[in-house]
């Protein structure tokens, strides 16, 4: 039965689906193309560059949903159902040239061509970079997770944040110095926020909630703490640090 | 009044809902029989049980849940005790407003490959006569039976591979079925129809653009107008006396690049006016010519009679996505006073016609521009609320930018056609308000700052409240004399519909969705309602 449902599946509802596993398109020309595709068709949502907007971060080395090729394919030709992802009656030929442009997003600028073992001891000795960050299990909390970053950002993303991390700031990372009515002030990261309320995580690490009418003083600051690298590190560790980061998260 | 729906509930015969039922809606406020409550488009009810002094004690009283995760946006409709609401993506439910029990439901097999840029929607059904309304998003019109559900007829509005759908409310005016066209993103030619209530045959259709040799097509280069969109995907409103139908169109095609269709573009971005019996044109405003920042007019009109200038004037008032509120004569669509209402960079204002005055430099580029208001503007088809007791036209308006690029404007049929992209302005908060105006003036007399913008309408009331809903998941109330919060809600699922109000067995009661959920809100205990 079951068997029988999943035939009708793939064979009906998916008719066209090609049968070769790897993108036969991706030769300068086709990429050119798939860029003109992709501005018309995608960047709507997905950027220009592919960095997001309303659609997700396509300028990743790994795509989530889109890790083999015929992954890729599957996802622009039938579109992701109850998502805003719609489907695109294109050509075979068209699908795969658009493919093979989003592949090359991820690669934008510079690729993990560093020393990815020397990258990760720059991680945890000299850039202290587990202070605030959590790898594996192991580190800080005040920042973003490492462990998989080189799935979620592209290198050239990775290595403008490590040089000057206060551009570009994710829309939802914003720092809250507050001061309730009866005297209390803190220091934390935003967790979350609305019309009336705000929750707060402290650098201990402990969680807070407030009505904003018991504040005094309320600053949400799309701010970071975190240094730039830009001296700490040359260029040769720059490459390596990136190196480490892009490899992070892996094939799953 | 009271003792009348006890007893048609008891009889289980609910009356036919006829036009004149319509027509008269504010005459029992117990229902709920049009999109926007009135054919003024008021979203205005005069209970009043629920009141700024009792609003403390709402409570959720039952709710219902959608299967589907698209956006839920419905604004129901409620006839003698029965609750009719649309499901994402083209399904119906009709739900005993006692209990939140469904009596009876329609579910659509929908195509695999329909076309929509933003999501599987619907806004909500019309009832006129014993049979209940639904566009469908494979760009059908469907007639069902009230009591049964069955399908009494099921009219192709459009193909829909050719990127057409259908989100929109249908209007019931008289014995015909108004219905707009959404795919204003895949260069449709968009129009507005008009179907036999009692037979699904077309009585009319208005093409929202002129053809070759019609007026206004030489505001087309070319064989642009082919592929203009300018589709119709938000309920407009209804005037009986001047016989006129109001409806708001969408964006020109392709969004971002106007390079491929100079000239004015009529009719996007427009309000038309036309005769309900003919679907001929009366009259037509548009707000932003040769638009290149995807600003449907596609919000709701609301009809309302103010002085201007000393003078009583029968008016139709428009806040429109491009940031500009617009005052016009509803007779002649003439412009009569306007001006911005949230942030805005690309005009430096209005001209005596109503004309924008353009900034140069706002136009999408390859490197990108950043203009205010954001592509999704600072209104958009979700309802404001006019209420006839503080004259104060009350918007839910978003205060956002974005950066606008261009790109290739190559057409091919069914596919998007953008012609560039946006996103959203790095750095900059948005946020957002609920704002009270002078309806004949666009003048500013209160404001309630929300946190993010809005994608969620308002609904006013004769207890003076002015409920409305956030991306948040808050639904509230507040003073719709002076803005002040009274009330509120964490339903847990962000807004995305209009809230309404209407009676059960003699008691008021506030329905709205949040998430993907419909929730009722009443003073009663459970068990009163069930008693």
């Amino acid at each position: 039965m079951w068997i029988v449902a999943l035939f009708l599946f793939q064979h009906v509802i998916l008719p066209d689906l090609p049968n070769v596993e790897k993108n036969p398109y991706t030769k300068a020309a086709d990429i050119e193309q798939g860029k003109k595709l992709y501005a018309g068709r995608c960047a709507g949502c997905h950027g220009p560059s592919g960095d997001g907007g309303k659609g997700t971060n396509l300028a990743t080395p790994v795509l989530p949903r889109g890790r083999s090729d015929l992954a890729l394919y599957r996802v622009i030709r039938y579109g992701l159902p109850e998502t805003e992802m719609p489907a695109h009656n294109m050509t075979q030929r068209e699908i795969w040239q658009m493919a093979a442009y989003v592949r090359t997003l991820g690669k934008a600028g510079e690729g993990a061509r560093g020393d990815i073992r020397k990258g990760e001891e720059l991680v945890r000795s000299k850039g202290s970079c587990l202070q605030c960050h959590v790898l594996n299990g192991e580190g800080g909390h005040l920042g973003p997770s490492l462990s998989d970053i080189g799935v979620r950002r592209s290198p050239a993303y990775l290595r403008k944040k490590l040089v000057d991390p206060g551009q570009d700031l994710a829309g939802n990372f914003s720092l809250v110095n507050l001061t309730t009515r009866d005297g209390r002030k803190m220091t934390g990261v935003r967790m979350n926020e609305d019309t009336w309320s705000i929750q707060v995580r402290d650098a201990k690490l402990n969680l807070h909630s407030f009505w904003k009418k018991d504040l005094a003083e309320l600053q949400v600051e799309q701010r970071t703490l975190m240094p730039s690298y830009a001296k700490q590190f040359d260029e040769k560790e720059l490459t390596d640090v990136v190196a480490f980061l892009a490899s992070t998260g892996g094939e799953q | 009044m009271r003792l009348a729906i006890a007893l048609i509930l008891v009889s289980g015969l609910p009356a036919q809902v006829t036009y004149q039922r319509i027509l008269k809606a504010e005459s029992e406020p117990g229902n709920w029989l049009t999109y926007s409550g009135n054919y003024s488009a008021h979203r205005f009810s005069s209970l009043d049980q629920i009141s700024e002094g009792n609003v403390s004690e709402l409570k959720p009283l039952w709710s219902y849940q959608v299967t589907s995760l698209q956006k839920f946006e419905t604004t129901p409709i409620v006839v003698d005790g029965i609750m009719y609401i649309s499901e994402p993506p083209s399904n119906v439910t009709a739900l005993d407003t006692r209990t939140g029990r469904p009596l009876w439901k329609y579910r659509r097999s929908l195509p695999d490959d329909v076309r929509v840029c933003c999501g599987q929607v619907n806004r909500g059904v019309a009832i006129l006569g014993d049979l209940v309304y639904v566009g469908t998003i494979d760009a059908h019109l469907v007639a069902l039976n009230a009591k049964t559900g069955s399908v009494m007829w099921d009219t192709t509005v459009a193909n829909y591979k050719t990127g057409h759908s259908i989100t929109v409310a249908p209007l019931a005016v008289k014995d015909k079925i108004v219905i707009g066209i959404a795919g204003g993103e895949y260069g449709v030619r968009g129009f507005l129809d008009a179907y036999d209530a009692r037979t699904g045959k077309r009585a009319w259709r208005f093409w929202t653009i002129p053809a070759a040799g019609e007026p206004g097509n030489e505001t087309w280069k070319g064989d642009s107008w082919k592929t203009g969109s300018a589709t119709t995907w938000v309920t407009g409103a209804y005037d009986p006396q001047t016989n006129l139908i109001y409806w708001g169109t969408g964006n020109p095609g392709p969004d971002w690049n106007g390079d491929v269709r100079e000239g004015d573009n009529l009719y996007s971005d427009c309000l038309i006016a036309v005769d309900a019996d003919s679907g001929k044109l009366k009259w037509y405003f548009q707000f932003t010519p040769h638009d290149v920042h995807d600003w449907d007019a596609t919000e709701v009109p609301v009809l309302v009679d103010g002085q201007v200038r000393g003078q009583p004037r029968k008016l139709v008032v428009f806040p429109n996505r491009n940031a500009f509120y617009y005052v016009l004569d509803r007779m002649t669509g003439e412009f009569l006073a306007g001006k911005a209402y949230a942030k805005q960079t690309w005009a430096k204002g209005l001209d005596d016609k109503g004309r924008p005055l353009r900034e140069p430099k706002t136009f999408p580029s390859l490197e990108g521009v950043r203009v205010w208001p954001a592509v999704a503007g600072a209104n958009n088809w979700y309802s404001p609320t006019y209420s006839p007791s503080t004259n104060l036209l009350y918007v839910a308006v978003r205060e956002s930018g974005s950066t606008y690029f261009i790109g290739d404007p190559e057409y091919k049929e069914g596919e998007q056609f953008n012609g560039g992209g946006f996103r959203s302005v790095q750095g900059e908060q948005e946020w957002g308000a609920v704002r009270a105006f002078d309806p004949a003036t666009g003048a500013l007399k209160w404001e309630h700052k929300l946190f993010s913008p809005p994608w969620a309408g308002l609904l006013s009331t004769g207890g003076n409240l002015l409920f409305g809903s956030t991306n948040e998941g808050q639904v509230f109330a507040l003073s719709a004399s002076t803005g002040k919060p009274l009330w509120r809600f964490q339903a847990g699922g962000a807004a995305r519909s209009n809230p309404i109000s209407y009676l059960v067995d003699g008691k008021q009661f506030v329905a709205v969705t949040m998430g993907n959920a419909l929730y009722i809100f009443g003073m009663n205990s459970m068990s009163a309602l069930t008693e």
